[in-house]
């Protein structure tokens, strides 16, 4: 066979190769790194940097509202967010109010305080608060606004509103001076920025899964959101300004490695298509 | 294959649960054993689809509905109308608990009608909601930040001031960000004008509006791939740190 045939012979293998040889240099791109510990050092975005130095300029003492509105579903991209958030309210002595517009979100919520509060030595009830999940939407939003006691009457726990001291005082959302939201959809931080950000003037950051980030660009444009995290990526630039490297800066050495076999395949795809077409003319 | 696979399935579930119960196994490294298993069963639909594969898909669909009906009594129905009812006294829940009765009669035919008026009341509040939403949290906020200077003098003086390369990207990018977002809007709302003709200027702008939207779509398949392989990733630590141990 001639050269030209031989070469012929290979593009037409490889433009039709057994797709369970992609996932077979997926799944490797994505074991080795995370089995060699390999770790990348990330551009942090300014979206990243806005959230960040929101919380940053917050008093000692301020209160934030930590809307956990996801479910096990999202968490290799949001949990590790969730933790750097917590990790960062709890060092800057901020206390934390969390609730859910998700039903599985405060087993996750309680979860990560059980996991990081006594490394803080921060105590249930006098520097963080687990109000549990409330079906609703929107309308739990608005409500949460006016009239925080009224919408939570009791914790995640069952305790009343009225006898955790860290709520004394604390009526409605402008009592807040920051709501995080881990948003995995709907109702997520795009209802939020809806119905809370203009109406009642509290300021709103967060984060969101990777697919929904280009849809939220836009608030940060308009001055809605102060900040913004878009999944692993997001999570890892919190975790490495933070300087506490977690699950979202150990998974991005797999993530970048996968990204590269992914454009690697498609610029051959795409070579290979151009080449079958220029025989057929 | 497939009843074989489901009574082995099922003794082997029904041992762990005995284990767990007579506290001969350990309930977590059973769950991480479950979990582990139906992970690797869902991975075998890459293979080619499989009984194991069936399995576990179906596992996952009954597990999540009978979940799903635990968690909406308990965290809806008890404390939000049984409690303020029956101890409360509140009287006024009727109206919606009988608006949630009426969504049942959707199993009858000669009496589905009824279940419009709860689907009334439910659309009508969440439109409300919706309409004041779009309004003023993206209609009106977004076309006010539409109205931007095309030169951003503080962009400018931000690309002098950085102090490494990456600051400087991010700099620059700042700088053309407001006229590509005027030449973006102006051009993809030209494209999604239908009243004439699209030949001529009106023409050369509908095809930048074009670029423009397939940039947005690149950009959105990204972020999907990017999401997509988190989970992976997610899944493959899992394995890997809480089920084989190789990781820490």
């Amino acid at each position: 066979m001639s050269e030209a045939g031989d070469r012929n012979g290979i593009i037409q293998k490889l433009s039709q190769v057994d797709r369970r040889l992609i996932y077979l240099v997926v799944l490797v791109c994505a074991v080795v790194p995370l089995v060699i510990g390999a770790r990348v050092t990330l551009s942090v975005s300014p979206p990243v940097r806005g959230l960040f130095d929101a919380v940053e300029e917050l008093p000692p003492g301020s209160y934030v509202y930590l809307a956990a509105d996801y479910d096990p579903g999202s968490l290799p991209e949001l949990y590790p967010m969730n933790i750097a958030f917590v990790e960062h309210l709890f060092s800057k002595d901020i206390k934390i109010i969390a609730a859910s517009l998700w039903a599985p979100g405060p087993p996750l919520s309680q979860r990560v305080f059980d996991d990081i509060a006594p490394r803080y030595g921060k105590v249930y009830g006098r520097d963080y608060v687990n109000l549990g999940f409330k079906e609703g939407r929107e309308a739990v939003m608005v409500s949460v606004a006016e009239d925080l006691r009224r919408t939570f009457p009791e914790d995640y726990l069952g305790t009343p509103y009225g006898e955790i001291p860290m709520l004394e005082g604390i009526d409605n959302l402008t009592d807040v001076s920051l709501i995080v939201n881990v948003s995995a959809g709907y109702p997520g931080i795009k209802e939020w920025v809806q119905q809370i950000a203009t109406r009642f003037d509290v300021p709103i950051g967060g984060g969101v899964t990777a697919v929904s980030g280009p849809e939220m660009y836009p608030y940060i444009q308009s001055g809605q959101l102060v900040g913004l995290l878009a999944g692993m990526k997001g999570a890892g630039e919190y975790e490495q300004l933070l300087g506490k490297p977690g699950l979202g800066l150990a998974g991005m050495a797999a993530q970048s490695s996968v990204h590269v076999a992914v454009i690697v395949f498609i610029v051959l795809a795409n070579v290979f298509y151009f080449i079958e077409r220029r025989k057929k003319l | 294959m497939k009843p074989l696979t489901l009574i082995v399935s099922g003794i082997v579930l029904a041992a762990g649960i005995v284990g767990v119960a007579t506290g001969g196994v350990d309930s977590q490294v059973f769950g991480t054993w479950v979990a582990a298993l139906l992970t690797l069963a869902i991975f075998s639909f890459l293979y080619k689809d499989n009984p194991v594969y069936k399995m576990a898909e179906h596992i996952f669909i009954g597990v999540s509905a009978g979940y799903v009906v635990a968690l909406e009594y308990w965290n809806v129905f008890i404390p939000n109308l049984w409690n303020p009812l029956v101890s409360g006294g509140n009287y006024i829940l009727l109206v919606p608990f009988a608006l949630g009765l009426l969504l049942f009669t959707r199993f009858s035919p000669r009496a589905s009608w009824l279940s419009r008026w709860a689907i009334a009341a439910m659309v009508g509040s969440y439109a409300g909601f919706a309409v004041i939403g779009a309004l003023q949290g993206d209609l009106i906020a977004q076309v006010r930040a539409s109205m931007i200077p095309i030169y951003s003098g503080e962009a400018v003086a931000s690309m002098s001031l950085a102090e490494n390369t990456n600051e400087y990207i991010f700099a620059f990018l700042g700088v053309v960000q407001n006229p590509l977002t005027i030449i973006g809007l102006l051009t993809t709302l030209i494209y999604f004008f239908f009243s004439r003709e699209h030949r001529g200027s009106l023409g050369v702008a509908s095809r930048v509006g074009i670029w423009f939207l397939m940039i947005s779509f690149g950009a959105s398949f990204g972020y999907t791939v990017m999401s997509r392989v988190s989970l992976l990733i997610g899944r493959l630590h899992f394995l890997l740190s809480d089920w084989l141990g190789v990781i820490q």
